[in-house]
């Protein structure tokens, strides 16, 4: 298998599931704006992904579209990483959720913006200047939180104690992923994990949260075994497709 | 500007009307490949800017009026900013009522106080960094206290 193609993947169903996760919070949103971030949060990720699968579907020539990408494959074969398909569960394990990932994928097009590959490198750039926006609004609804009420801060303290555990899982390599660090065309997650680890610190410090002293980590992300949640997750999203074979939007 | 550019600055943003797709930036070249064809590469505003389907739509129909057989290629590189809205199409936007962004697109200006395209007054707050579309924030003016859109930097 071409590992450029694998790796495309490795963003595109993060993005993906991340959009069809907070895709699920319209019309839901605990008031009119956050319910338009939050769906123009979504909408980004999906954009994102249509745009990795386009490049997958280009690198693996095999006459595939980024739909069929997108919406014809099995469980199995989603290397997305544990994060993105967790529940939403209340508005702060959300933010969590937005947060902890936007900052994975803010280290990780920055790192990508320099990637010899042309194609890639622009992708990443163009992505970069969406998530820093996620960024933000997340982190300062993460200070909001835990500076508000006492009962806002328990709420998020809960989140973290239920799935903290799962953020290493983002930084879980694919196949081939070792091959592309050698060439220089992608970085190494492992430098970006000791990244995150310091940011995340520092936030906490600001926030005025104690940081996860917890240190089990959840494996087998990116290895196409999944939580228990996706199999629901996958469903929705692909009943029309296969219901409707060929059917466009 | 050349011939096939004049005919595709006819071509509104489908989202803001008042300014056309070249000088939103969008349109990066547009050149003859033949007699009667040409190819017209244009640059995704945001990765999920649903208004580009519509846009790429728009391109090949108001070619065809105009007697070309148009074939639109997306390039991403180098990736698209606000940057290179024009002076002439930032002061469209305010007088449509949508606060310009500000140049330099890579300084993130967050939340700061934007200047009401109305009045002119910098004393506004920001209500949402996320607006009606992918672009847009929503600020109200403090002094004429009217709302209004920014258009954000990217």
């Amino acid at each position: 298998m071409n590992p450029l193609y694998n790796y495309l993947l490795k963003f595109a169903d993060d993005s993906f599931i991340m959009g069809q996760r907070l895709s699920e919070w319209c019309g839901e949103g605990p008031y009119l704006e956050e319910d338009i971030a939050l769906t123009n949060i979504a909408l980004d990720e999906l954009g994102q992904a249509n745009n990795f699968y386009q490049y997958a579907s280009r690198v693996a020539d095999n006459g595939k579209s980024e739909d069929d990408l997108a919406f014809l494959r099995y469980e199995h074969e989603y290397i997305n990483a544990h994060w993105v398909e967790l529940p939403n569960e209340d508005y702060a394990q959300t933010i969590l959720k937005v947060y902890v990932f936007s900052i994975y994928q803010k280290l990780m097009y920055e790192a990508l913006s320099n990637s010899s590959d042309e194609d890639l490198s622009a992708l990443a750039q163009k992505s970069l200047k969406e998530v820093k926006y996620h960024y933000t609004h997340a982190s300062s609804w993460m200070k909001i939180f835990a500076q508000g009420t006492e009962e806002s801060k328990v709420r998020l303290i809960k989140a973290i104690e239920n799935i903290w555990e799962y953020t290493k899982g983002l930084f879980a390599k694919v196949e081939g992923e070792d091959d592309l660090i050698t060439l220089n065309i992608v970085p190494d997650v492992d430098a970006l994990y000791e990244q995150f680890i310091a940011v995340t610190e520092k936030d906490f410090a600001d926030f005025g949260l104690e940081y996860p002293t917890d240190h089990f980590m959840q494996p087998k992300s990116r290895t196409g075994y999944h939580t228990e949640y996706f199999g629901y997750i996958l469903c929705e999203l692909q009943y029309m497709q296969r219901a409707y074979p060929g059917c466009t939007w | 500007m050349n011939q096939l550019l004049n005919i595709l600055s006819q071509v509104p943003d489908p989202e803001i009307p008042v300014i056309n797709i070249v000088e939103l930036g969008i349109v990066r070249e547009a050149k003859a490949t033949s007699e009667s064809s040409c190819e017209v590469i244009i640059t995704p505003t945001y990765s999920a800017c649903p208004a580009m389907f519509t846009i790429e739509e728009d391109i090949m129909k108001i070619m065809k009026e105009n007697g070309w057989d148009a074939k639109v290629v997306t390039k991403m590189f180098p990736i698209w900013t606000t940057d290179w809205l024009t002076d002439e199409a930032r002061e469209k936007l305010r007088e449509y009522g949508i606060t310009p962004p500000e140049k330099g697109a890579d300084e993130h200006h967050i939340g700061k106080p934007k200047k009401c395209p109305r009045c002119g007054s910098m004393h506004s707050k920001q209500i949402s960094r996320f607006g009606s579309t992918l672009c847009k924030a929503s600020y109200q003016c403090l002094d004429c206290l009217e709302p209004f859109d920014y258009f954000k930097c990217h």
